[in-house]
C-alpha cells in the first residue's frame, strides 16, 4: 500500500493546530517545551542572583521575599523536569523520530497523539497560571511533600499547591496517553523486515522511557488525588493527627520519582547512541548489550526509591538494601558508558556539532553518576543530604541528557525536521560556552555542599554557618556561571532563527547514516514514506568491507 | 475470528495483534498500578489498624453485594456483545451493549443511595481514615465506571449503524477491567468488618 494515499490535511487548523501528523505534534511539544525553558531559566536567574546578593534588588525582578523564593524553587524544578525536560527529549523527539526510525506512516493512534497535546498545553496554561492566583504558586518543593503542601496554613495559599496538584496530574494523564501510543506503535508498526533487534537505538529508549514511566506513574497518581482531598476535603491521609502518615506520599513520590529519571536519561542517551555512531564511522558497540543494560536499569530504577528518603526516618536496614540496590544501577549505567567509549575507540571521528554535544553528554553525566555515589550510600548521604552537593549532584545528572542530549538531537536532526542545515561555527560556540559556564556553575555548588551549605533557604545570611567570605564568593561564581548559561543560549536562538530563515537546504541524507528517517525527503512529507520500506539489516552497519559507500541503509538491499 | 479493519495509517502489525487491543493492554496496564498503588496503600494502613474493622461494619453489605451481581452480569452481557460481533450481528452486539449500559446505570444509582445513606448517618470523608479510603477507592471506581460508560454508549451507536465491530472487544476489556477493580474493593472495604 502507498502511503501517498493518505490524504493530506487541507485547512490551516487541521494541519497546524489540531493535527494528528506526528511530525506536527512533535513541532507542537518542542515548541512549548522550549518556551518553559524559557521561563525555568529566568527563575533559576532570579533565584542565584538572591543566593549570590540576598536581600538586594534583583535587576528585572526586585528585591524577593522567602515565600516567593520558595515559590521560585519549586516552580523551577516542576517546570524544569515535566515542562522541559519530559516534552522536548520524550514527546517531541518520541513523536517525530519512532515513526520515522522505523518505517511507519503515524503513530498507532494519531488522535489520541493529538488529544495528548492539547491535554498538556492545558496542563501548562494552569501551571502558569498558578503564579497569578493569591498566596502564588506552589512553595513546598517540586517533589510537594506534606505537610507543607498539605494545607493551606502552611503552603501560603490555598490554590498555589492545588493548581499545581492538578497541571501535574493533566500532565501525567498526556504522556500516559503518549507513552502508550509510543509503545504501541514500537512494538506493532514496524517496516516489514525490521525485527525488535533492528530498532534503532533511539527507538528502544524511547520504548524503554514509555514502559518505565507506565508502570512507575500510577502510584503518584493515587497519591496525588489523595493529596487534593486532603487539601480541599478534609480528609487525612497524609496528616498524623488523624492517623495518616506524610511519610506515605514520600514513598509514592520516589516510586515514580526515581524512575522517572531513567524515564529523561534514555531518551538523551538515545540522542547520543544515534549520533556517535555516525561521526565515528563505526558500527554501535555492543548493540544487545546496550538494549539489555536499558531493561536492566528499568528493572532496577522501581527498587531504589527510599534513597531519597535516608534522612526522613526510615528502618536502618531498609536504607542498606536501597544503598545497595543503589549502588547495583550504577552497573548497567557504566555498560552503557562504556559502550560509548567504545563506539569511539578507532573510529574516524568528526567533530561536528551533534557529535560534540553527545561526546558533552558523556563527559559530565560521568561526573553526575559518580557524585551518585556519595549520595546512594546512606552513611554519606546523611551528611550531604539537603545540601548544594544535592543540587550540584542531580544538575550533573540531570542536564547531560535534558540539555546536552537535547542540543545533540538538535543539531542532528534539524535538517530533518525543517529541511534547513545549521550553521557549525554557532553550534560550535554554542557547545563550548555552554559546556564551560555548566562546571563554573555547579562545581561551586559541590564545594559548597561539602561545606555543610543548606539548600532551599531563601537567605544564607540567616545561619551563622552559611556565612563567611568563602561561601559568598562561590556563590557568586556560581551565579556568574549560570547567568553565562543563560547568555549562551543566543548562540543557539541566533542559529536555529536564521537556519529556519535562510539556510542552506538540506538534502535528505546529510550526514550519510543508515536509519530510515534519512530515506526520505528533508522535511518529511504527510505520510512519510513513498512506499512501504522493506528493512534487510540493522542500523549501525558503517564502514563495512568491500563496500564503496561507508554507510549502509536499513532499507538498501545489496 | 473475523477480520478487524486497519486504519489506512496503519502499514503494518509486526506481531499480527490487531493496534488496537494491544493499545487497550497497555492502557489496562497503567491502570493497574494506579489502583494497585491505592489498594496497596489502603492494605497497608488496614493491617496497621486492625480497629477499622468497626468502622467497615457500617457499610452496606446488601448493597455492596447488589452491585457486584449487578456489575458481573454487566460482564456477561458485553461477552455476548463481542460474541455477537463476531459473527457479524451487529444489532444483537447492539443490545447486548445496551444491557451493560443499564448494569452500569443501576451500579451508580445504588452507589448514589449509599453515598446519600451513608453521609446522612454521619460517615462522612473526614469522619476517619477509614472513611477517606472508603470514598477516595470506591469514588475513583465509579468515576472509571462512569467512564466505561461513555465509551460503551459511544460503540453501541457506531455498531447499531454497522461501523467499527473491534471497538467492542476494546470496551469490553475495559469494563471487564473495572468490573475486577470492583472484586477486589468488595472484599476489602465492604466485607472485612
Amino acid at each position: 500500500m502507498s502511503t501517498a494515499a493518505i490524504a493530506h490535511p487541507k485547512s490551516f487548523w487541521r494541519e497546524y493546530v489540531f493535527s494528528t501528523d506526528h511530525k506536527t505534534i512533535a513541532k507542537q511539544y518542542l515548541s512549548t517545551g522550549i518556551f518553559m525553558a524559557l521561563v525555568g531559566g529566568l527563575l533559576a536567574y532570579v533565584m542565584r542572583m538572591q543566593l549570590a546578593y540576598p536581600g538586594q534588588a534583583i535587576p528585572g525582578y526586585g528585591t524577593i521575599d522567602p515565600q516567593s523564593y520558595n515559590a521560585v524553587v519549586t516552580m523551577h524544578g516542576t517546570i524544569m523536569i515535566f515542562w522541559v525536560a519530559m516534552p522536548i527529549l520524550l514527546a517531541a523527539f518520541g513523536n517525530f523520530l519512532i515513526p520515522l526510525m522505523i518505517g511507519a506512516a503515524d503513530m498507532a493512534f494519531p488522535r489520541l497523539n493529538m488529544l495528548s497535546y492539547w491535554i498538556f498545553f492545558l496542563s501548562t496554561v494552569v501551571l502558569l497560571a498558578s503564579f497569578f492566583v493569591p498566596g502564588g504558586a506552589a512553595a513546598g518543593g517540586w517533589t510537594s511533600y506534606p505537610p507543607l503542601s498539605g494545607s493551606a496554613a502552611y503552603s501560603g495559599g490555598q490554590w498555589g499547591v492545588t493548581l499545581w496538584l492538578l497541571a501535574v496530574a493533566m500532565e501525567f494523564a498526556a504522556f500516559l496517553m503518549g507513552g502508550i501510543n509510543f509503545i504501541t506503535t514500537a512494538i506493532n508498526n514496524r517496516a516489514p523486515g525490521m525485527k525488535l533487534f533492528d530498532m534503532p537505538l533511539m527507538v528502544w529508549m524511547q520504548l524503554g522511557a514509555s514502559i518505565i514511566f507506565l508502570f512507575s506513574v500510577g502510584p503518584l497518581i493515587a497519591g496525588a488525588v489523595m493529596l487534593i482531598l486532603d487539601r480541599v476535603a478534609a480528609t487525612g491521609f497524609y496528616n498524623p493527627a488523624t492517623g495518616g502518615d506524610p511519610i506515605l506520599f514520600q514513598h509514592l513520590f520516589w516510586f515514580f520519582g526515581h524512575p522517572e529519571v531513567y524515564v529523561i536519561l534514555l531518551p538523551g542517551f538515545g540522542a547520543v547512541a544515534e549520533v556517535l555512531p555516525v561521526f565515528s564511522r563505526k558500527p554501535f558497540f555492543g548493540y544487545r548489550m546496550m538494549v539489555y543494560a536499558t531493561i536492566i536499569t528499568g528493572v532496577l530504577s522501581f527498587i531504589v526509591w527510599a534513597h531519597h528518603q535516608f534522612i526522613a526516618g526510615i528502618d536502618p536496614r531498609l536504607a542498606t538494601a536501597f544503598s545497595i540496590t543503589t549502588i547495583l544501577i550504577s552497573v548497567p549505567i557504566a555498560v552503557m558508558t562504556f559502550a560509548f567509549i567504545a563506539t569511539l575507540y578507532k573510529g574516524s571521528i568528526e567533530l561536528k556539532t551533534p557529535m560534540l554535544f553527545a561526546l558533552g553528554t558523556l563527559v559530565v553525566f560521568l561526573l553526575g553518576g559518580v557524585t551518585g555515589i556519595h549520595l546512594g550510600t546512606a552513611a554519606t548521604d546523611i551528611y550531604l543530604h539537603d545540601t548544594y552537593f544535592v543540587v550540584a549532584h542531580f544538575h550533573y545528572t540531570l542536564i547531560p541528557p535534558v540539555f546536552f542530549g537535547f542540543f545533540a538531537a538538535w543539531y542532528y536532526w534539524f535538517p530533518k525536521m525543517f529541511g534547513r542545515m545549521l550553521n557549525e561555527g554557532l553550534g560550535k560556540a554554542h557547545f563550548w560556552l555552554t559546556f564551560i559556564f555548566m562546571h563554573v556553575t555547579f562545581i561551586p555548588m559541590f564545594l559548597l555542599g561539602f561545606g555543610g551549605h543548606h539548600r532551599r533557604i531563601s537567605n544564607p545570611q540567616f545561619f551563622e554557618a552559611m556565612q563567611g567570605p568563602e561561601a559568598e564568593r562561590l556563590q557568586i561564581i556560581a551565579t556568574a556561571g549560570a547567568i553565562g548559561i543563560l547568555l549562551s543560549q543566543i548562540p543557539f536562538v541566533v542559529n536555529s532563527v536564521l537556519s529556519l530563515l535562510r539556510g542552506a537546504k538540506a538534502p535528505a541524507n546529510p550526514w550519510q547514516a543508515n536509519t530510515l528517517e534519512w530515506t526520505v525527503p528533508s522535511p518529511p512529507p504527510h505520510g512519510n514514506f513513498e512506499t512501504v520500506p522493506q528493512v534487510y539489516r540493522g542500523p549501525y552497519e558503517y564502514s563495512v568491507p568491500d563496500r564503496v559507500d561507508d554507510w549502509f541503509p536499513q532499507d538498501a538491499k545489496v | 475470528m473475523a477480520e478487524y479493519p486497519r486504519a489506512e495509517h496503519i502499514l503494518n502489525e509486526s506481531t499480527e495483534v490487531p493496534t488496537g487491543r494491544l493499545g487497550i493492554w497497555w492502557f489496562l496496564a497503567s491502570e493497574v498500578v494506579i489502583f494497585g498503588g491505592l489498594i496497596a496503600t489502603y492494605v497497608l494502613f488496614r493491617w496497621q489498624h486492625p480497629e477499622w474493622a468497626a468502622e467497615a461494619s457500617h457499610t452496606l453489605n446488601f448493597a455492596g453485594a447488589l452491585n457486584t451481581m449487578v456489575l458481573l452480569t454487566s460482564s456477561l452481557t458485553v461477552v455476548l456483545a463481542h460474541a455477537a460481533i463476531t459473527e457479524g450481528k451487529f444489532q444483537l452486539a447492539a443490545r447486548n451493549l445496551g444491557f451493560t449500559l443499564l448494569g452500569g446505570a443501576i451500579f451508580m444509582g445504588v452507589k448514589a443511595y449509599e453515598y446519600s445513606h451513608e453521609i446522612a448517618a454521619g460517615f462522612v470523608p473526614a469522619r476517619s481514615l477509614f472513611w477517606s479510603f472508603y470514598y477516595t477507592m470506591t469514588g475513583l471506581h465509579a468515576l472509571h465506571v462512569l467512564g466505561g460508560m461513555i465509551a460503551i454508549a459511544t460503540v453501541l451507536v457506531a455498531v447499531r449503524k454497522g461501523h467499527a465491530p473491534q471497538r467492542v472487544e476494546y470496551v469490553g476489556l475495559y469494563w471487564h477491567f473495572v468490573d475486577i477493580v470492583w472484586i477486589f474493593l468488595f472484599p476489602l472495604l465492604y466485607l472485612a468488618s
